[in-house]
């Protein structure tokens, strides 16, 4: 009894914690294999020249230093940028529009919620396989179109810049996914708020930019972090609609991560690539996060 | 926290009396409203649907019509057998039956790890418990490419590369999003009703049998919908380990299309709507499960 005073817990609270850690212990595992395992292997071998065969080779800051000196690096960085710059704002924008008109009186709302959300059940390699189809300048209906408005037949995945913009359209069908997410999130809202504000004289705008957008913060903000995640990692569709062409101009950043360390066997180069990834990805995270909690509301105050 | 200072200004604004009529809204104006956000919806879902439908279009397409330039809108040759053809070109029923396999058994993993899981992280108090679920939330922000080598080295050494165990074996220990989403659910049972068969004698993994799963079913059911998706669209997993022809998933077998040199992309199209059709008769055979799973993101 004397020492179960000393720890200040019962004998029924340790029971406790051994059922806990029992039962969590599926988890514990698969963090230490697949989370905290990589990001120590990924930073020892990071400084290391290795195949995967033969015996790693200490390079030091070697494989960092080469970093900033291998122009695909940087090419790979600015089409990342790229992308992620222009898809994730668009695809927010695109789905919070969305979010709003089927947050209107409209009978058939939720026709459009499962035809919207539809395209987001498609796996990334059909989409992609769907848009070499779409943009084909001869039996893709996308040149079709722009035709009416006189633009000539394009192979809009033979030029560097116009094939990142395809793949940023491409992004967009999965928008019905956030527009889901921000609904849900309106749902929440309680209409005495709205109620509230309109007897107050509030415009319909004026609900939206201090009701709606405020107290859809932190949705929002999810939404941000996870499209900002995801785009930095873009890979499927540039592997399978142009393989990095033309002329690098769909090499993402990924992508080449990938061919260094599956084509090219450069584990530890790629490792440290991964790294870089990796704390470029929670730098911008934790700044986002920070910089959010000016702006985010977590409770619906009264 | 501060939302009620984002309002202040409007309650402290004192409008005059006159603007406070706007309240009531004229009936023209909500029709009016709807009518924009209808036009809205109609074009944007035809914009997202159009992808698909060329999909079908070009699936039924011959190769003569696909060699048409302006293309037609409406396939006119409607060839069913290209479908045939398009499975038998390719392996595909193989291909069909390895994804299948794999994703049945990463359903069965998410699940019942997860759920193990999940009623460790809520349905027992124990000291510590709440701290080690931020780390979990964490994890949830790790971007996977940090991974992809380790793992691979892991997999490699143990001699699972060319197997099924790297795409499965990690479904058998948990997940940040599927654990979350259970625990969430979890949570809402009532404690009283755990203790009283406590009381009664019964262990935590008898509970969570008896009690907490058949409660948990709508839950699970969403968990069990998203892994199987997710499994059966996993591109990354079996592009890195499987070698072996035999045993390719449907999303890598795809690929097969374009080693011949011409590619033909009506029996491409045909087999991409063969590959999505699974997944669209789970979607509307379990919408409301999905709603659930989608909308984990506007918790706070």
């Amino acid at each position: 009894m004397q020492a179960v005073k000393k720890a200040g817990l019962t004998r029924r609270e340790r029971m406790n914690i051994v059922k806990g850690l029992l039962f969590i212990s599926p988890w514990a595992i698969g963090f230490i294999a697949f989370v905290l395992f990589p990001l120590v292997y990924s930073l020892v071998i990071s400084l290391f020249r290795y195949s995967g065969m033969q015996a790693p080779v200490w390079l030091g800051l070697q494989n960092y230093q080469r970093m900033f000196t291998d122009p695909l690096v940087g090419t790979s960085t600015f089409n990342t940028f790229f992308y992620t710059i222009l898809a994730v704002p668009i695809g927010l924008v695109v789905a919070l529009l969305l979010a709003i008109a089927m947050n209107r009186p409209v009978r058939e709302a939720p026709l459009y919620r499962t035809l919207l959300y539809l395209p987001s059940l498609v796996p990334a390699f059909t989409i992609a396989f769907i848009f070499i189809v779409l943009v084909n300048p001869q039996f893709g209906i996308v040149s079709q179109f722009l035709g009416l408005f006189g633009v000539p037949a394009t192979n809009y995945l033979g030029d560097p810049t116009s094939a990142k913009w395809v793949i940023i359209m491409l992004a967009q069908l999965g928008a019905g996914n956030a527009a889901l997410i921000f609904l849900a999130g309106m749902n929440g809202i309680p209409t005495t708020l709205y109620d509230a504000a309109r007897i107050d004289g509030a415009s319909k705008l004026q609900c939206f930019f201090r009701i709606t957008l405020p107290l859809l913060s932190p949705t929002i903000l999810f939404n941000l972090i996870t499209a900002i995640s995801g785009g930095l990692q873009v890979f499927t569709p540039a592997y399978i609609m142009t393989n990095g062409g033309p002329n690098n101009g769909t090499l993402f950043y990924m992508f080449y991560l990938y061919r260094n360390a599956f084509s090219y066997a450069q584990l530890g180069y790629a490792s440290a690539l991964a790294v870089a990834l990796f704390l470029v990805g929670m730098v911008l995270s934790v700044v986002l996060y920070t910089v959010a909690q000016r702006f985010v509301n977590y409770e619906v105050g009264a | 926290m501060k939302s009620a200072l984002s309002m202040e200004p409007i309650e402290q604004q004192d409008l005059p009396p006159v603007k406070r009529e706007g309240y009531k809204v004229s009936i023209w104006q909500k029709i009016w409203d709807s009518i924009v956000a209808r036009i809205f919806l109609v074009v944007m879902s035809v914009l997202f649907l159009i992808p698909l439908y060329w999909m079908v279009a070009t699936a039924l397409k011959s190769n003569e019509e696909m060699s048409v330039t302006p293309p037609t809108f409406i396939p006119q040759s409607w060839l069913w057998e290209n479908f045939v053809k398009a499975v038998t070109i390719i392996p595909f029923g193989t291909f069909f039956l390895n994804s299948l396999l794999i994703t049945a058994l990463t359903v069965i993993g998410t699940v019942v790890s997860n759920l193990i899981v999940a009623y460790g992280f809520s349905c027992i108090q124990w000291k510590g418990r709440d701290q080690l679920f931020y780390l979990v939330l964490i994890t949830l922000f790790v971007p996977f490419p940090i991974a992809l080598i380790p793992q691979f080295d892991l997999f490699a050494w143990l001699g699972w590369v060319n197997t099924y165990l790297p795409l499965i074996v990690p479904h058998f220990l948990a997940s940040a999003f599927s654990t979350f989403l259970l625990r969430q659910f979890l949570l809402q049972i009532p404690q009283d009703m755990l203790d009283a068969a406590r009381v009664d004698g019964a262990s935590e993994w008898r509970i969570l049998w008896t009690i907490v799963a058949p409660t948990a079913r709508p839950a699970l059911a969403t968990v069990a919908i998203f892994a199987a998706i997710g499994a059966w669209n996993d591109f990354m997993g079996p592009l890195i380990y499987l070698q072996d022809e035999s045993l390719q998933t449907l999303s890598i077998g795809l690929q097969m299309f374009r080693s011949t040199h011409d590619i033909q992309f009506n029996l491409l199209m045909a087999a991409s709507v063969l590959i999505i059709l699974p997944i669209m008769v789970l979607f509307f055979a379990f919408q409301r499960f999905f709603i659930k799973g989608i909308t984990v993101g506007s918790f706070r």
